[in-house]
């Protein structure tokens, strides 16, 4: 811990050490340790035990493809939903002012404050044959519980906030000069928006997209009230795992518990480079 | 350490802690006897109360007991168990933590209740279920939970088995089949007893569950609006609930003495009366006899008699590779 | 969709859309955000308020409301502590691996929470990496209060850091080297100085983790063995109702969390217009 703290000083000026330099470290890398990183390389070698062949083997089976497919896709849709949801909302909040829009900003928290489980069971319960929503959708043919949909409704619900949140700070900083440019240049408001503003807005909107992905594909608490856990049919991946895990099947669960990081990192990553083209983060002063 | 924390957490919140009881115990137990401890309880910190002037608190987990058995392996405080199946308390056994000769610990191989796979259907039976021929129909579905994580279901597994022995003459190839055929009907696999009757009960996915006994007339007490049938079939498998003082845990907690004492309680007749009442059959006859008419006829088979005992069973039917993972093609 | 432009060269028609727009919007929200959560005090209470109490007395019940409530006491200073030193840490020096460990800090907002169970299970169970250690010295972390406490921290704690790291980067640190040319202690410089700047921030950081650490469920789940009245959380005890047949009781249970979440939208919202 006796790394010499240097700050990278600005122009000329000699700057003296802050305190705390150990102090903080050792405290942070305490809790990381033992909180964080090794539970997770716990996994990672119990992932190197299995071996490639009984890896893929897995990874591969029939229900893990099941599972990875149904999680992928399901959380697809959400955030397809979520993408032009969060969109209009993020539009709607900046651009407008009308009576009752800031208990509508605040109403985009409900889904990052209520606990998933909550959510989970209010939806199940809405969406079933005889709640509110399910006896509208039942003569309709549309069910919705213990279907792709529900699962789909479920992500989409925990992670509404993502996309409005990413993009409605961007829109509220946008110059709007050029779009008044183009409006008296004779711009339709559809031609306005989609060469002027959606290109601003471009990389924040992907960013938000990426990371309500992200969260959708881990959203457990929500999904398995309102999935039905049928294996081949509505059974998510990280489910799976947890159900390896209560087999006595550690290997089966390490592995597919694997994958699901190994998508979440992908995911991280492209986010965090969409972050940093986004704005270039100045070095701390 | 646990209680110190709670205790000093209790104090800064300013909250009433839970009083705090002289014996605690942690039954840890298969997934569809949930409200059948409930009941049981009481009536033993009562009469612990009255035999030693001490109180005792009783906790229970409930899930599968396969799941249940790698929870205390993995470190769940257990004191005692109240499983479903002999082989989960063989694990427990072999990792160490319950003693090797469990079941001469107590009365009937330490098992105070049985009950057996039976059947319960959708009201007027529509689908015309009255035994396991009929679940290997093409059309019906068949609910019953996860044979890896629930004895539950590998009992299920087993009486299937035996009646396709018996009627094929001890055909084992034919009795895969049969059982195969089985298991390609059933639409869900959840990871216990009570979820699977959620499932067909809840849901309403599924024409017929498959549980214990015991479980399918407490359900059809409860689902009475449904109107839901117990069917018993023509043969099943004795499914014996085993218990066992886990040992390690109960030494290390100084909790020995009152474990192995609520054990004993369950053949009490209190006790054995209200098994009986819950649909569990008991072993005393005056008790089953005034329950008469929750136990209809049933021809039981033994694990002895048709497999050659647990070991056997475990061996070629439930290890990695067994018969078990042949036939369980929904993986 | 036909997006409108400011009102104030909008023509006719751009109103019509902007109208268009807002009714969409709102009509939305409605139903996907603000049924559900309305659904259930509904179902709470749709059986009268003495059956919502009864249920909400429930021992088992109130056990997990009070056990909820030990989480959030527990792992609240020490998220603070962990961020505020976090966000000092990467803020105020460099160091090699400054950025790796960010990575790290925020590593858990991207691993979903039921693996992060997983890990933990693979890790200090007794059958896991650490388990013939732990046994040795009879320290038991799985299936009792340390575990839920640290499985918690480890989905609660980015929140704090990273609210708080943000702020402390714009805002540089001269006052802090001022007041350390002044003589100032540490912990004076941090009291007088630092903890005045980043308050609401902090706050505001407090506020999201305990949300989180009230409602956590799935890293939860798969350590806290399921003792009833003994390990159940509140979002735990919800789904036992839920598998119990209890319809009426998860949502008793539920309500308390829903009214927990509006009391930190409330915060969250009166916060929010304090730090931007």
């Amino acid at each position: 811990m006796s790394v010499a703290a240097v700050i990278d000083a600005p122009a000329g000026r000699q700057r003296r050490v802050l305190p705390g330099f150990g102090l903080t470290m050792g405290l942070v890398l305490t809790y990381v340790g033992v909180i964080v990183l090794l539970p997770v390389i716990a996994l990672v070698l119990k992932g190197a035990e299995i071996g490639p062949v009984r890896f893929w083997e897995i990874v591969t089976a029939p229900r893990t493809l099941a599972a990875l497919r149904l999680t992928i896709t399901a959380a697809a849709l959400a955030t397809v939903f979520n993408a032009l949801y969060g969109l209009l909302m993020a539009w709607v909040l900046v651009r407008y002012r009308f009576p009752g829009r800031r208990l509508l900003d605040a109403m985009m928290d409900i889904p990052f404050a209520l606990p998933t489980a909550v959510a989970g069971l209010s939806l199940t319960a809405l969406f079933s044959e005889n709640g509110w929503y399910g006896q509208l959708l039942a003569p309709v043919g549309i069910s919705v519980v213990y279907t792709i949909w529900g699962v789909a409704i479920a992500m989409s619900f925990t992670s509404i906030p993502f996309v409005v949140r990413t993009v409605q700070p961007i829109l509220e900083d946008l110059d709007q000069s050029q779009e008044e440019a183009a409006r008296t240049l004779g711009a339709t408001p559809f031609q306005t928006f989609a060469r002027v503003i959606f290109p601003a807005i471009l990389p924040s909107f992907l960013v938000g997209t990426t990371i309500a992905f992200a969260r959708s594909l881990g959203e457990f608490g929500a999904v398995i009230f309102i999935a039905g856990n049928l294996p081949m049919k509505t059974e998510i991946a990280s489910l799976l795992a947890v159900i390896r895990l209560e087999e006595y099947d550690y290997n089966g669960a390490a592995a597919i518990a694997l994958t699901l990081v190994a998508i979440a990192m992908v995911l991280l990553v492209v986010s965090n480079w969409l972050q940093s083209r986004l704005t270039r983060r100045r070095v701390p002063a | 350490m646990k209680t110190r924390l709670t205790t000093a957490l209790a104090l800064v919140l300013g909250l009433a802690s839970p009083a705090l009881a002289q014996d605690a115990i942690l039954n840890v137990s298969y997934d569809v006897a949930r409200e059948l401890f409930a009941e049981l309880n009481p009536v033993f910190a009562q009469k612990w109360q009255e035999q030693t002037g001490r109180t005792v608190t009783i906790d229970q987990s409930h899930g599968g007991s396969s799941k249940q058995a790698r929870a205390i392996l993995e470190g769940l405080p257990a004191d005692v168990v109240t499983f479903n199946q002999v082989t989960d308390i063989d694990v427990l056994a072999e990792g160490g933590m319950v003693d090797e000769n469990w079941r001469e610990a107590f009365p009937n191989q330490a098992s105070p209740y049985y009950s057996l796979p039976a059947f319960l259907v959708r009201e007027g039976n529509p689908k015309q279920i009255d035994d396991w021929d009929d679940l290997a129909q093409e059309g019906v579905q068949v609910i019953f939970p996860n044979p890896k994580t629930s004895g539950n279901a590998r009992y299920t597994y087993l009486a299937a088995y035996a009646y396709a022995l018996d009627k094929n003459n001890g055909d084992q190839a034919a009795a895969q089949e049969f059982v195969k055929k089985i298991f390609a009907n059933v639409p869900v696999f959840d990871q216990g007893g009570r979820a699977a009757t959620t499932t067909f009960a809840e849901r309403g996915i599924g024409d017929v569950l498959i549980t214990f006994e015991a479980e399918t007339g407490g359900i059809a007490k409860q689902y009475a609006d449904a109107k839901l049938e117990r069917v018993t079939p023509s043969l099943s498998i004795l499914a014996e609930f085993p218990v066992a003082v886990v040992t390690e845990n109960a030494e290390d907690k100084g909790t020995a003495e009152v474990s192995k004492a609520y054990l004993d309680f369950l053949y009490s007749p209190d006790a054995q009366r209200i098994l009986a009442r819950n649909f569990n059959r008991v072993h005393d006859e005056a008790i089953t006899a005034e329950f008469a008419a929750n136990f209809p006829d049933v021809k039981l088979v033994t694990v002895e008699e048709v497999f050659g005992g647990w070991d056997k069973v475990q061996e070629e039917h439930f290890a990695e590779g067994g018969i078990l993972d042949a036939v369980f093609v929904n993986q | 969709m036909t997006p409108a432009v400011p009102a104030t060269l909008a023509p006719r028609q751009d109103r019509s859309a902007r109208w268009l727009l807002i009714g969409l919007a709102v009509m939305l929200t409605l139903f996907i955000v603000v049924v559900p959560l309305i659904y259930i005090f509904w179902r709470a209470l749709s059986g009268g308020f003495a059956i919502f109490a009864q249920n909400i007395l429930a021992p088992d019940t109130l056990h997990a409301i009070w056990l909820t409530a030990a989480v959030a006491v527990v792992t609240l200073p020490i998220n603070l502590v962990i961020g505020i030193a976090a966000a000092w840490l990467i803020a105020r020096f460099t160091f090699p691996g400054r950025k790796a460990l960010l990575t790290i800090i925020e590593l858990p907002f991207s691993i979903s929470p039921i693996i992060a169970g997983v890990c933990y299970l693979l890790l200090y169970g007794r059958q896991g990496l650490l388990g013939p250690v732990l046994a040795a010295g009879d320290i038991k972390i799985l299936f009792a209060l340390p575990g839920i406490v640290m499985v918690t921290l480890f989905v609660t704690g980015p929140f704090v850091a990273r609210e708080v790291l943000p702020l402390m980067q714009a805002q540089g640190s001269e006052q802090e080297q001022a007041a350390l040319t002044l003589g100032a202690s540490g912990w004076q410089i941090f009291r007088r100085v630092t903890l005045p700047n980043i308050r609401w921030a902090l706050l505001y950081g407090a506020v999201l983790a305990t949300a989180r650490a009230v409602g956590e469920f799935g890293a939860v789940s798969v350590v806290s063995g399921a003792i009833r009245g003994q390990t159940m959380t509140l979002p735990l005890q919800i789904e036992l109702l839920f598998n119990d047949l209890n319809t009426v009781g998860a949502f008793a249970a539920a309500s308390t969390l829903t009214l927990i979440a509006l009391v930190v939208l409330i915060l969250k919202t009166v916060l929010e217009g304090r730090t931007r």
